[in-house]
This record gives C-alpha cells, structure tokens and sequence, in this order.
C-alpha cells in the first residue's frame, strides 16, 4: 500500500483548518500507523486568510528534506490556492478541490477530483467548521497511506466530546465522497 | 502505540528535553518562533512545582534565570535573533559569576527585527562572540526532534558541569516542523544534578575556590552562605579584584576551562565520510538537506558524505581537520554568508578547497539548491 514516500500538500485560506487538517493526518501516520511523517507549513505573519500551505510526508524510511517540491496530492481549497499551487503537482499525482470553492482552469497531468465536500458538509452537517474533516475523508478515500479509523482514533485524543460525532460524521462524508468518485 | 512518542514541533522536543533535564525555572518574553516554548512551558512548570515568569522584556528575562539559577534551579529562557540580541549583557555576567543557565535561540532572519517567520542561521558568530569581552562559550545545535531532546538535556548536563551559560541554537524549520519524537525513560540518559559544597553553614564558604578537579561547587545564594557575585573580575571570596594575577587567573579559567576541552565536547553525526569525495559539512536544518542529497547521490554510486555539527562552538577544529582530510572538495551548507564556512576554512588543510553552499533569502534551502553548487565546483554545469 505505501509508496517508497508519499507527498501532499493542503493548500487553503486561513481558517478553513488546512493546516489542522494536515496535522492530523501526519500524526495518525506516526501515531497510529507506525509509520514516519514530518509536518511543515509557510508561515505568513497573518493569523487569518491568505494563501495558507501546509507540507506532509509519510514514508516507512526516514524523511530529511521536510518540504514537498512536487506533490502526489495536492488539495486545494481556495482559487487562490489552486492558482498559487496547482503547478506543483506530480504528473500522475492527485490534485483534489473543492466545487464551491475552485474553478479548475487549465489542464494538469493528475488524476483531477473536484468534489463537493463543502457543500456535502453545510446539507448533512450544517457546520462549516468540520469542512476540513470531511476533505481528510476525501484525502484517505483516495490515497489510501492512512486507514480512517486511525483517524478517528487521533480525532479522539484531540477533540472535545461535544463535538467528536460531528467530527467522525464528517470523516464519514468525505470518505464516502472519496469513494463514489473513484467510480 | 507506546505512550513515549509524540509528534510534535522541534520547539516543544526542546521543552521535553528540558523538563527531562531537570528544568524549574523558565523566564521569558514571547518571539516568533521561539513562542511554542514559552507557551508549553506556561503550563507544564507550574504542574510540577516549577516557576515560570513573562518578564518584560529580553534583559530582565535572562536577568530574571541567572538569579534564579544562583539560587539553585535549573534555568532556561528562550528568544530568537532581536531577543539574543538584548540577553548579550546578562549572558556575559554569567559566564563572568560562572552560573549554569541554558539560553535557546530559534533563529529568523536578521539584522534587526529582519523576517520572523522564516529561516535563517545568521546567529552563529552573535553565539560566539555577542557580548563583549574575551570569553568562551558553548553553543549546541540540532536538525531532528530526537537530537533537540538529546542537545537540550546535555546543554543542561554541561552548564552544570562546568558553570557555564549554553547556548542552543536552533532554527524556524527545526522549530516548527512536525516529527516523531521518542521520550527516553527515566534515567535512560544520565543528569548532571548541581553540585553543591559541603561546607556547613556557619562556617566559611569560598565560592570562587576550585576544588582539585576544577570545579567550583555552588552554594543556594540566600540559604546557607553569605557570599559576594560580581561581574566584576573577582578572587575566591567573590570580591571585585583589579590584581593583575587574579585577573590573568581568571580570566584564563574562564576560557581553558572550556577551550581544554573542544574535543570533548565536540558533537557530531557523520555519514558515508571515510570515502566521501565531496564532503558537505552542515548543521541545524540545512543538514537535513545536506543528507538528502547525500543519500540520492549515494544510491548513483557518487562518494558524498556528510558531517553534521552538533557542537558549533568551541569550534571542533580537530575534527573538521581529521574528517576533511582525505575529501577533495569540503562544501559548507549553511542559511548564511558563511559563518562556519570561515571557521572551515581556518581548520583544514588547503582551505582553498572548501566552498559555501548557501541560501540567505529566508527560504529553506533544498538538496537541489546545495546540489548545484556542488555541480559548479565540479565543473559540471548547472
């Protein structure tokens, strides 16, 4: 199941919980799946909008250079985002955006998702704020490196029991989006 | 999943490392992208009888742990470039009163207040030579989690040792970046615990007495000895002295007592360099790209290798030597003008076959960008 690495990139807007997004799944590959991840994001000195990056590699071998220069997944949710980073991803790699959000331009040499997660996440859930939940869904639907129920175990740990059914719903939707588009 | 892992940033594998070590008292005052030690630290300390203080600015800050280490705490404060900048004076009396404190620098881009959010190694030299006077000083770095834990527990292990202040330089891509992170157990890593005299109260302590093996054990400032501290050159008793013997005494204590031993306080990790062609010489994050394009230009059957500095100050003269030797070309990579690169250059043989490979645009430098001045150097083209 696991290639040699595998690179992503969560691009957004500050707020949407990119970044938090890409945590999570790095540290359920660590956490939970015993494999190696590194985390790293661009820092503007804005605390909200903007275009945000974040970087996540998972591998079984160890990882030196933190960054991703050429990404098999690359999400995007925001125009800008995918204005910004659409070029970087790896021909053949995956490039995931959301409907609402972005208006695919031009042709890149990836396998191209564009999915409704946000729209999926305000009829079902009607919480915007576990969008970023649902596109990690989306995220291991597709690029199978991390099973979703250790997601839900780091979900779990990091989320208070209030909101832990909203979240796991959201994990579910996306999963389901990821899945019903693979055909 | 054993609970001793943790994926976390560099800047919190500093603040674990340091509570291993025996960390009671932190002061600070938050700075991009030092703030996640402050930040932990706010919480954990007081959790297990700790102290932790905002203080108002940088000075009163590292004033603030070398007080409190006087009193017999293990103490650390942690700033970046402008911050460092403000601790020179405090950090100087220090190693003048000879008071164990460890002082973290997460590195942004200067002069000045310059690029806080991103990556630069421009502090090096300010390690060394920031604040005034003639004096040694030791300075670790790292460029993974598991060695910001080990640095960290040994800056306090030899601040102790040998009363010093140890600097531990660290990065924004090191400080902020994401990775597993083992915790040793309990005792896997021994601890330097303060040495204190046993000289009974009541009766006279010497402070500034060696003993025969060098070391000048401590008294807890307030609780059992009256005794005097000055930045002053001072004699035994701790008074200010301008005798020339005494200040000559001191002041070659103060350096020999570190400079004697640069070789043993030389850390370091090497990789494929017995054979290694081209020899790149790295540190902090810039190693992790060092060994990436070590490792891919290994699996082509071409003779790179890889020393990585943990120990930047004193300088591992002998060890640079020794590991270049036999190296055709010594590549220095570092986020700088070339800080270590000199340093290099005055260690080895024939410096003229040493070269920098450098970014210094705030950007994390890649293999790439390292690989293509090595690809000039060899005449091979871009």
């Amino acid at each position: 199941m696991m290639v040699e690495k595998t690179r992503f990139v969560f691009s957004g807007s500050g707020g949407q919980g990119v970044i938090t997004a890409a945590i999570i799944l790095a540290e359920t590959a660590v956490l939970q799946e015993n494999l190696n991840a590194v985390q790293t994001q661009i820092y503007g000195a804005a605390a909200r909008g903007g275009a945000t990056r974040s970087d996540v590699i998972i591998s079984d071998s160890a990882i030196y250079f933190p960054y991703v220069e050429q990404a098999n997944v690359l999400i995007c949710l925001t125009q800008e985002a995918y204005n910004k980073f659409s070029p970087i991803v790896r021909p053949g790699g995956l490039l995931i955006t959301d409907t609402r959000y972005v208006k695919i331009e031009r042709a890149v040499d990836a396998v191209q998702k564009e999915l409704p997660m946000y729209q999926t996440v305000m009829d079902k859930i009607g919480k915007p704020i576990v969008f970023n939940i649902c596109m990690l869904g989306v995220v291991t639907a597709l690029s199978p490196v991390v099973k979703p129920e250790s997601i839900t175990k780091i979900l779990e740990e990091r989320i208070a029991p209030a909101f832990l059914d909203m979240n796991r719903k959201a994990l579910e939707l996306g999963f389901e989006l990821g899945r019903q588009s693979m055909g | 999943m054993s609970d001793n892992i943790r994926f976390v940033q560099g800047n919190e594998a500093c603040v674990e490392g340091a509570l291993y070590a025996g960390l009671e008292f932190f002061a600070g005052y938050p700075i991009t992208p030092s703030t996640e030690i402050a930040e932990q630290l706010s919480s954990r300390l007081p959790k297990i009888g700790g102290k932790f203080i905002q203080m108002e600015d940088e000075i009163a800050s590292m004033c603030a742990i070398v007080g409190a280490s006087l009193t017999g705490r293990k103490v650390m404060t942690a700033t970046s470039g402008p911050g460092f900048s403000l601790k020179q004076e405090a950090l100087g009396y220090a190693i003048m009163a000879e008071i164990p404190c460890v002082i973290v620098n997460v590195q942004r881009g200067g002069p000045s207040t310059g690029i806080p959010t991103h990556v630069h190694q421009g502090d090096v030299n300010q390690a060394r030579w920031g604040t005034h006077g003639d004096h040694a000083i030791i300075v670790f770095t790292a460029s993974n989690h598991q060695d910001v834990f080990a640095m960290t527990v040994e800056a306090f292990n030899i601040a102790e040792t040998y009363r010093t202040p140890v600097v531990l330089l660290f990065d924004e891509v090191v400080g902020h970046m994401r990775e597993r992170l083992v915790l040793p157990q309990p005792g896997e890593i021994p601890i330097v615990e303060r040495l204190r005299t046993s000289v009974p109260q009541g009766v006279n302590y010497h402070p500034y007495l060696p003993r025969e093996d060098g070391r000048l054990p401590m008294s807890d400032f307030g609780a059992f000895h009256r005794y005097n501290v000055t930045g002053l050159f001072h004699d035994m008793w701790g008074f200010p002295s301008d005798d020339h013997e005494v200040v000559h005494d001191l002041l070659r204590h103060l350096m020999d007592k570190i400079e004697n031993r640069t070789n043993q306080l030389a850390k370091f990790k090497e990789f494929y360099t017995e054979d290694a062609e081209v020899l790149l010489i790295s540190y902090g994050s810039t190693a992790r790209s060092a060994r990436d394009l070590v490792e891919q230009r290994r699996r082509r059957g071409e003779s790179f290798g890889l020393l990585e500095l943990l120990t930047l100050w004193p300088f591992p003269n002998d060890l640079v030597r020794k590991k270049a030797a036999n190296a055709k070309y010594v590549v220095v990579a570092e986020m700088n003008t070339g800080q270590v690169c000199q340093s290099v250059r005055l260690a080895v043989d024939q410096p003229e076959r040493v070269f920098l490979a450098n970014r210094i645009d705030g950007e994390f430098i890649s293999p790439d960008d390292i690989h293509k001045t090595v690809r000039l150097i060899r005449g091979k083209g871009v």
